[in-house]
């Protein structure tokens, strides 16, 4: 080991056969940028999820989804067809020298392929393979073959009932997000499969329910109903203060500033930083004149368990109309000098525009030769300090790796693969 | 043959708080490592001063949240007051292979407990620091927690309505996106680790792990100077697609009908062949066309059913349909049943009560949770004595020194 090179990125001796769909191609992706050799496969003429929008210039070509340049960052790609018999076996010859296989078609439909478990566990017995599936790999829902999308997916899980407001129909975010918890919680399970394998010697299945990954991002509704068989109703955290027996005070956390919303705690009790945001938010009100009332006010006496509507709505008055007279770029500022806990309602052009994320090189720009342009992608998700994730390459065209892999490696002649090309199968 | 625990012996200390950073460290105790839970009623975790709580009793030991996110763990309670607690740390810190932080920039290095001081005595650590938006740069030090993230993310400006302010997602929604980025880096780190004797630090911005989710979005505005805004239920290629309301109170159905054979099949479910033929709902673009009218139409149907009901008949005639689970629901789901997702454990305070289980299922590793998260202090012989090693005069010393809690 002395005399080899350190490598640069973390997962630089692995290679990875992804054959999902939108179901799972952050998966992936992620395990790309952590440097691992990721072979995207679709079927020829390309995958379906190049039909995601949004596009580039408005363009709905299946070269041009930003939904795939961004979440097939750093994948290679190739072009096959697993429904023939030469498909299947041009997957096992990759198979036999790949570290994962990441799938996401409706169960059984591997075994159907005759690229199923069994068979992957006899050509690589170290093979991982990961499924990303709505519900998991059986079940009711999976033998009565219930269809979904992510926004049914974001409902099954539990995540809508409490997203939106009380006096209309529950919401998902309007760019959805199911199926990227999915695809980001397989990653985590790949790596542990793949540290189970240094441990035993072999790889195994690692079969991740969508669904399941939900029910977390409710954070702690389930101890409501655990506890108070409370079901804490829609919209309830931006009226306020949920209480013990589940009920609620109207104190909301989102406020209205000058040229739009931010999210601002106040309060105190037992939460230190809240004390001291809640103190440093009546100090600056205070220099300019506009504390009221709230001068002087105890945040560490601040029970939640005993205040009454009339004391919050008291403080509201002063705090709304100090709110009002600042822009959400104003009052960010001056909440990170002063510790106070509020924060903007940020649209994608704050995001895009955050100092802080361009301080911090999250912002990488890519070539796309094709169209002639450099495009700015969200890079790195995490910054390490020995192997950084700072090798970017754009997501491949259809079958841009076809020569690489099919003759290059696999040792097929020209011939060939138009042979297979004519034929359909790649 | 027994199944080996994953990290069986891999060691970790915990000094975090509320999800971002206890999360990856449960998964890696969930899957065998021996991590030790590292906590301080000066500095309480905001999930313990959080409920709920066992029968309304506000107190650390009493929060039925703080020990879902620390299943599998050890608990260790110091008192910070007293200067020797600095010992124990770096008792802790020269024991373990794996340290987690999860504080404002710059607080570790008050103790003197940052990456680059523990790096000198254990070269090969791995030093995983998660907070809001990163260990460095002009808003290092914003201070919030899952929902502020949440709103800096773009997921308010984009949950709701069009013609009102933004909803929002109750609680700490973005909170859950960083960790599985988090464990998955992690994870990553120590198969390298194993492969070179290198360790490092994993500096997560949870801010950055939202904005990656949004990162379709973000590069509309970045290649076409599109702001995307909130548009409820739509969806740009499908009708109709929404939550309609059932029979039942606050019982709500999701349908999102993508193509001719779906739509076919929930005009026949419907028992309404007519929809299929109107003029206004025949196609696509009609029925985008006429939204409202096909929402009103839809949610007529669907009022008079329960919601599950809606479901399987819409499944089983060939269209995609999911009820809006609440708790209660979720519990009683079926699916999550088959998956055995909510575990009992029971908790040395508040009893047995229910834990969630592992999204994936592994075929040949075994997987927790283990035991339900510690009360404060719970294990401090486990931890002093087994751990790390000290003999009972020691420790007596210590706990005479009033160091821990």
């Amino acid at each position: 080991m002395a005399s080899e090179p350190m490598p640069h990125t973390l997962l630089s001796p692995y290679r990875i056969l992804d054959l999902t769909d939108e179901k799972g191609l952050l998966c992936g992706k992620i395990l790309a940028d952590m440097g691992a050799d990721v072979i995207k496969i679709e079927k020829p003429g390309g995958d379906p999820a190049r039909r995601i929008g949004p596009f580039y210039r408005d363009d709905p070509h299946p070269e041009k989804s930003l939904y795939w340049f961004a979440f097939n960052t750093n994948k290679r790609g190739i072009t096959l067809n697993l429904e023939t018999t030469d498909g299947q076996e041009l997957f096992k010859r990759l198979a036999v020298s790949a570290d994962f296989v990441i799938e996401s078609f409706p169960p059984g439909t591997m075994d159907r392929l005759s690229l199923g478990r069994r068979c992957l566990e006899k050509i690589n017995p170290g093979l991982i393979l990961v499924s990303i599936t709505p519900f998991g790999q059986s079940g009711p829902y999976v033998e009565q073959q219930y269809q979904v999308t992510d926004m049914i997916l974001w409902a099954l899980g539990g995540v809508m009932s409490i997203s939106g407001d009380p006096d209309r129909p529950p919401n998902q975010i309007s760019f959805p997000h199911a199926y990227l918890h999915g695809g980001a919680e397989a990653a985590q399970g790949a790596m542990m499969a793949l540290y189970a394998r240094s441990v035993m010697g072999r790889g195994q299945h690692v079969d991740v329910s969508i669904q399941q990954c939900l029910p977390m991002c409710t954070m702690n509704t389930m101890q409501y109903w655990d506890m108070y068989k409370v079901n804490l109703p829609c919209g309830v955290y931006k009226r306020g203060m949920v209480r013990a027996d589940g009920s609620s005070l109207y104190n909301p956390r989102l406020w209205p500033c000058k040229d739009g919303w931010v999210f601002l705690m106040v309060g105190g009790g037992a939460l230190r930083p809240l004390v001291l945001s809640s103190e440093a938010l009546v100090a600056w009100m205070s220099e300019r004149g506009a504390a009221g009332g709230l001068e002087g006010c105890d945040w560490e006496a601040f029970d939640s368990t005993t205040i009454t509507q009339e004391e919050i709505d008291r403080q509201r008055r002063v705090i709304e109309p100090f709110l009002m007279a600042h822009t959400m770029a104003e009052l960010y500022e001056e909440a990170i000098k002063r510790k106070i806990l509020l924060a903007p309602v940020n649209d994608p052009k704050g995001m895009a525009e955050s100092p802080q994320l361009a301080a911090r090189g999250f912002f990488v720009e890519i070539e796309h030769p094709e169209l002639g342009v450099r495009l700015k992608y969200c890079g790195p998700w995490v910054q390490l300090s020995r192997t950084p994730l700072s090798a970017w390459k754009r997501a491949p065209l259809i079958g841009e790796h076809n020569r690489e892999i099919y003759e290059q490696e696999l040792g097929l002649s020209r011939e060939q693969t138009i042979t297979l090309k004519q034929a359909g199968i790649i | 043959m027994e199944k080996k625990w994953i990290f069986e012996g891999l060691k970790i200390a915990d000094f975090c708080t509320a999800a971002v950073g206890p999360l990856p460290l449960k998964y890696l105790a969930d899957h065998g490592a021996v991590v030790v839970k590292v906590e301080s009623s000066q500095r309480p975790d905001v999930v313990r001063t959080s409920g709920p709580f066992k029968d309304g009793i506000y107190e650390l030991d009493m929060s039925a949240w703080h020990p879902n996110y620390n299943t599998s763990k050890f608990g260790l309670a110091l008192n910070m007051n007293r200067p020797q607690a600095l010992d124990i740390a770096w008792k802790l810190i020269e024991w373990c292979d794996v340290l987690g932080e999860s504080f404002t920039p710059g607080t570790m290095k008050r103790w003197g407990l940052e990456y680059e001081s523990v790096v000198r005595v254990k070269p090969d650590i791995i030093y995983y620091s998660t907070c809001q938006q990163g260990q460095d740069g002009p808003h290092a030090q914003f201070r919030g927690y899952g929902p502020h993230a949440s709103a800096v993310a773009g997921v308010y400006h984009l949950t709701g309505w069009p013609d009102r302010e933004p909803a929002t997602i109750y609680g700490a929604y973005n909170d859950f996106i960083a960790p599985r980025f988090a464990t998955a880096a992690l994870v990553a780190a120590l198969d390298y680790r194993r492969r070179t004797g290198r360790g490092q630090h994993i500096d997560l911005s949870q801010y950055e792990c939202g904005a990656t989710f949004m990162a379709p979005v973000i590069m509309d505005y970045f290649a076409n100077g599109r702001i995307q805004s909130r548009r409820e239920n739509r969806a740009p290629d499908a009708a109709p697609h929404g939550a309609y309301p059932c029979a039942g109170p606050d019982e709500w159905v999701a349908v999102a009908v993508t193509d001719d054979p779906q739509w076919k099949a929930f005009c026949r479910a419907a028992d309404r062949p007519d929809w299929a033929e109107d003029d206004r709902y025949r196609t696509l673009l009609a029925r985008k066309e006429h939204e409202e009218e096909l929402n009103r139409e839809v949610a007529s149907w669907t009022r008079l059913y329960p919601a599950d009901r809606i479901m399987s008949e819409l499944q089983a005639a060939g269209a995609p349909a999911g009820v809006v689970r609440n708790y209660e629901g979720l519990f009683n789901d079926p699916q999550m049943a088959h998956r055995g997702h909510f575990v009992r454990l029971e908790h040395a305070v508040i009893g047995e009560h229910h834990y969630d289980g592992s999204p994936y299922k592994l075929s040949k590793s075994p997987q927790g949770p283990r035991w339900a998260g510690p009360a404060m202090g719970q294990h401090l012989e486990k931890v002093c004595l087994d751990l790390l090693g000290m003999t009972e005069d020691e420790l007596a010393e210590y706990v005479a020194a009033e160091v821990f809690e």
